[in-house]
């Protein structure tokens, strides 16, 4: 059957030739791939300071790098990760490629503001290259006062600003999705009908408009302190350097929310793919990521439990914290009911959304720890929170978006990658995980505090395991790189719709044209629909 | 405690430890129930529903209303034992006896600074007694610290203009590490010491080892008159500035109409920033000192103004613990037992 398929003759990718015509691009695919690029390389970056990280905790003493130097490589890793790779990537490269065909349109409402958007973040990216060619960074990815304020004598301000220049990128993309969904959906597709992709999207969108402005303002706070010596959070001038801290993660826990959520909907979209079968409990997973975007705005003071706040006000977000374990749970268990009497098979796409399932569930279930106030101040800025977070933050969102990148990368490219070395991928990316992260768990309960240059002998056992599971966790995020590239030129030729899946997207040619559909298309029915009918259709019998 | 030679728990040496230490099993009970649960479900329906011909389709089901209630009110209700059982021993770690040990910390870039209210001054070490409750107030000089005691289960920041405050009663005679928990610059990871947990008998003798300068309210006495507070602060009440007798613990009536309580954290602001907060009826004169005491010797002033209030404090500076009879101890009876 495959040997027959060839690439369409006109698709995005060839409707014009040399850099201006991707500089100048309105095509969302293209600025999507554009953005692949971009924070590939961040994430290269990111994982080069990571190891950096894990090759001088290999041993108790500090003995590889100054302090200096390894507290910028602990920073330069958290800034660039999250900054300019976990916050972009799911949202701006799939969501980018995919929203528009996913709702039936020829592109977001804002082509313009979309590439601008990528030019904010190259801004970005740009004052953090400088900071880090000036001689980088110290302050923690936080940025906590008043060490950042007046402590610190690094590049504080140009990361600063970086940080705060990007945000404004991801407020466009949020802004453009929002709208694009809104208005923009084909004849039919009432809201109901939107795939769990969107919805993820809507609701990550929600928090990057609302929260970012935020953080921007914070950012901009401690510049103004820093420079112009005004008391804002320095105490010796009035300040109050607790108040940074609130503001901060107002805007920071809620942006996990908008790293993880997209990962979900990608999940969503790729679980009901492989089971052949319609998602369990749509509505309830839809809501739940509006519930998500909004709880996730109500919880930023458990990153204060130890900062001094009342015993009161603990308590009330502590409480607060566990309702938004609930959501989560929902989802999981959504998930795991969609397998139920499923057709399901085992292609990479899915191998990382079973592992997403495993490092997700420890991630968010470790949150637990951290909302019970009792089991918080001792875990708290100890390696347990690391652990956590990687769970989430790594194992969670980017288990999602190399899951979704697998999924779509024929629809996107129109050829397939190696099936044998992208499950190879798959399970180094999950066994070195594990790994790396779980020995940390047990570090933090043990009292090994967060960004510690040295440390006491007992703790080194933990840290060599979680230094060598970093290798091959390595090694699992190389090898796409290489299988990627390899497609492009000698993979076999996709087709419209490998995988038998349902969505609109699989609808267009891969790779699509320009305009993705020629003809405007109008939905009829209900997504994930999965009928013997619908399977002749795809040609799957 | 350990498992395959790898070591899982710190010690449980403070009297929270084992509390902690449950809470956490529970949650890590839990939560292996639920992991296993649902990655047993999705392996077991991966195999059982495994794609057997290109052609199959999934079963067509929705949804089900009974069983999205289900697995959203069992989880609220696991997670409000847990939130409760959290927040009951947070209160405690929170509400330190009234009878306590007191004991100032400073932190600074990069150690931590101990000053005992009878006068010893260690950096990155302090000594304790076994089975009495000791309280902890904690500042910095500079930027954002956190003093962790891995082996008592608690922490508690140390920041820069204010005092906060953390208590433990050691339960395990040892010595434990101290580390910093809030990331402060180039030597952050070398800011970490000893806590040594001694019998009382032990800590007594260690208290009475050699300091020169007296108790800390003595040395707070000697700053108070070397930076002349005395001269407007007048016991009669009728100097420029209110008297400081009898005050610590009391409401304090102040120009704005507003009360507070005179605490440590008032008595450190109304030194360094003594226009915050002027008591009613007096004119705001006081120069402000700040970055002129530093953090030490404002400790040792506050613990010289709260002399001055014996009523208030528990236990009267330049006492030496077991000399005190406390008028009641209700936390801390060993700390009464071991006196005899």
């Amino acid at each position: 059957m495959l040997d027959t398929l060839k690439l369409p003759e006109r698709h995005y990718l060839n409707n014009g030739h040399g850099f201006k015509s991707w500089l100048l691009t309105k095509d969302h695919k293209r600025i999507a791939i554009m953005y692949l690029i971009s924070i590939s390389v961040m994430f290269l970056l990111g994982g080069l300071f990571a190891a950096g990280v894990r090759v001088e905790l290999l041993t108790p003493q500090g003995d590889l790098f100054l302090a200096d130097t390894y507290n910028k490589f602990f920073t330069m890793h958290g800034v660039v990760m999250v900054f300019f790779f976990l916050i972009p990537s799911t949202p701006a490269v799939l969501g980018n490629f995919l929203i528009p065909p996913m709702i039936g349109a020829k592109d977001l409402a804002f082509p313009r503001i979309n590439l601008l958007s990528l030019y904010i973040f190259w801004l970005g990216a740009a004052f953090f290259f400088y900071a880090l060619f000036a001689g980088g960074v110290d302050t923690g990815w936080t940025f906590y006062t008043p060490f950042s304020s007046f402590s610190s004598n690094t590049n504080v301000i140009p990361t600063a600003l970086g940080a705060f220049i990007s945000g404004f990128s991801s407020i466009l993309t949020g802004l453009n999705f929002l709208v694009t969904i809104h208005r923009m959906r084909a004849p039919g597709l009432t809201w109901f009908r939107l795939p769990l992709f969107v919805w993820a999207h809507y609701a990550t969108s929600l928090i990057q408009v609302l929260g970012t402005p935020v953080v921007a303002i914070t950012i901009i706070m401690v510049a103004v302190e820093r420079m112009f010596g005004f008391g804002i959070f320095d105490p010796t001038r009035g300040g109050d350097p607790v108040l940074f801290q609130h503001l901060f993660w107002f805007y920071s826990h809620p942006a996990v929310y908008i790293m993880i959520l997209p990962a979900m909907g990608v999940i969503s979209e790729v679980i009901s793919t492989f089971s052949r079968k319609t998602i369990f409990g749509y509505s309830f997973v839809a809501f739940s990521s509006l519930a998500i975007a909004v709880f996730g705005f109500i919880v930023w003071a458990h990153h204060l439990f130890v900062a001094g706040i009342s015993t009161y006000s603990a308590m009330v977000f502590s409480f607060l914290s566990f309702s938004v374990a609930i959501p989560s749970a929902v989802k999981v268990f959504n998930w795991t009911a969609t397998l139920y009497k499923g057709a399901i098979s085992f292609e990479t796409p899915m191998l990382y959304v079973y592992g997403f399932f495993g490092l997700f569930l420890i991630g968010g279930l470790t949150g637990l720890f951290l909302a019970t106030l009792g089991v918080d101040i001792h875990v708290h800025d100890t390696y347990f929170v690391v652990a956590h977070f990687h769970y989430i933050m790594v194992g969670g969102a980017i288990m999602g978006y190399l899951g979704g990148l697998h999924f779509w990368w024929p629809k996107m490219t129109g050829r397939m990658y190696s099936e044998f070395l992208s499950r190879i991928s798959a399970i180094l990316v999950f066994v070195g995980f594990n790994l790396t992260f779980f020995p940390q768990f047990i570090l933090g309960y043990m009292g090994m505090p967060r960004r510690y240059h040295a440390y006491p002998d007992e703790f080194q056992v933990l840290n060599v395991m979680s230094s060598a599971g970093a290798g091959v966790l390595g090694i699992g995020y190389l090898l796409p790189v290489i299988y990627f590239l390899w497609s492009l030129k000698k993979g076999e030729v996709a087709g419209p719709n490998p995988w038998g899946a349902s969505g609109m997207e699989w609808q267009m040619p891969s790779p699509p044209p320009t305009e993705n559909f020629t003809e405007q298309p109008i939905v009829h029915g209900e997504p994930y629909e999965y009928t013997p009918h619908v399977a002749r259709e795809a040609n799957l019998v | 405690m350990g498992s395959f030679g790898i070591p899982l728990f710190p010690e449980q040496a403070s009297t929270f430890a084992k509390d902690v230490d449950a809470l956490y099993l529970f949650i890590v009970a839990t939560s292996a129930f639920f992991a296993l649960g649902v990655s047993i479900a999705a392996v077991v329906f991966g195999v059982i529903y495994r794609r057997r011909h290109a052609g199959e389709i999934g079963a067509r089901i929705e949804g089900n209303l009974p069983l999205e209630l289900l697995w959203s009110v069992i989880p609220t209700m696991i997670a409000m034992v847990m939130f409760g059982w959290g927040a009951s021993s947070y209160y405690k770690m929170r509400t330190p006896p009234a009878e306590t040990l007191n004991v100032y910390a400073v932190g600074k870039q990069w150690m931590w600074k101990f000053q005992h209210t009878e006068g010893q001054r260690e950096i990155n070490e302090l000594h304790v007694p076994v089975g009495r409750a000791v309280k902890v107030t904690i500042t910095s000089e500079d930027v954002i610290h956190s003093l962790f005691f891995p082996s008592f289960r608690t922490k508690m920041d140390a920041i820069p203009g204010r005092y906060t405050q953390l208590w433990f009663e050691a339960s395990k005679v040892g010595t434990y590490h101290i580390f910093c928990t809030e990331y402060c610059g180039t030597n952050h990871s070398g800011m970490i010491g000893n806590v040594v947990v001694m019998e009382p008998a032990a800590y007594q003798a260690w208290l009475s080892g050699g300091t020169t300068e007296g108790t800390l309210a003595q040395r707070g006495e000697r700053l108070f008159g070397e930076l002349a507070c005395g001269t407007c602060h007048l016991d009669t009440g009728k100097g420029r500035g209110p008297s400081l007798s009898n005050i610590v613990g009391k409401p304090v009536e102040l120009a704005d109409g507003t009360t507070v309580t005179a605490d440590e954290g008032y008595l450190r602001e109304s030194i360094i920033n003594s226009q915050a907060k002027i008591v009613k009826g007096y004119q705001p004169l006081m120069p402000a000192f700040q970055g002129l005491v530093s953090e030490d010797n404002l400790v040792a002033l506050v613990e010289y103004v709260k002399s001055l209030s014996p009523t208030a404090t528990a236990t009267p500076a330049g006492t030496a613990p077991a000399a005190a009879a406390p008028p009641a101890t209700p936390a801390n009876a060993p700390a009464v037992g071991e006196k005899k």
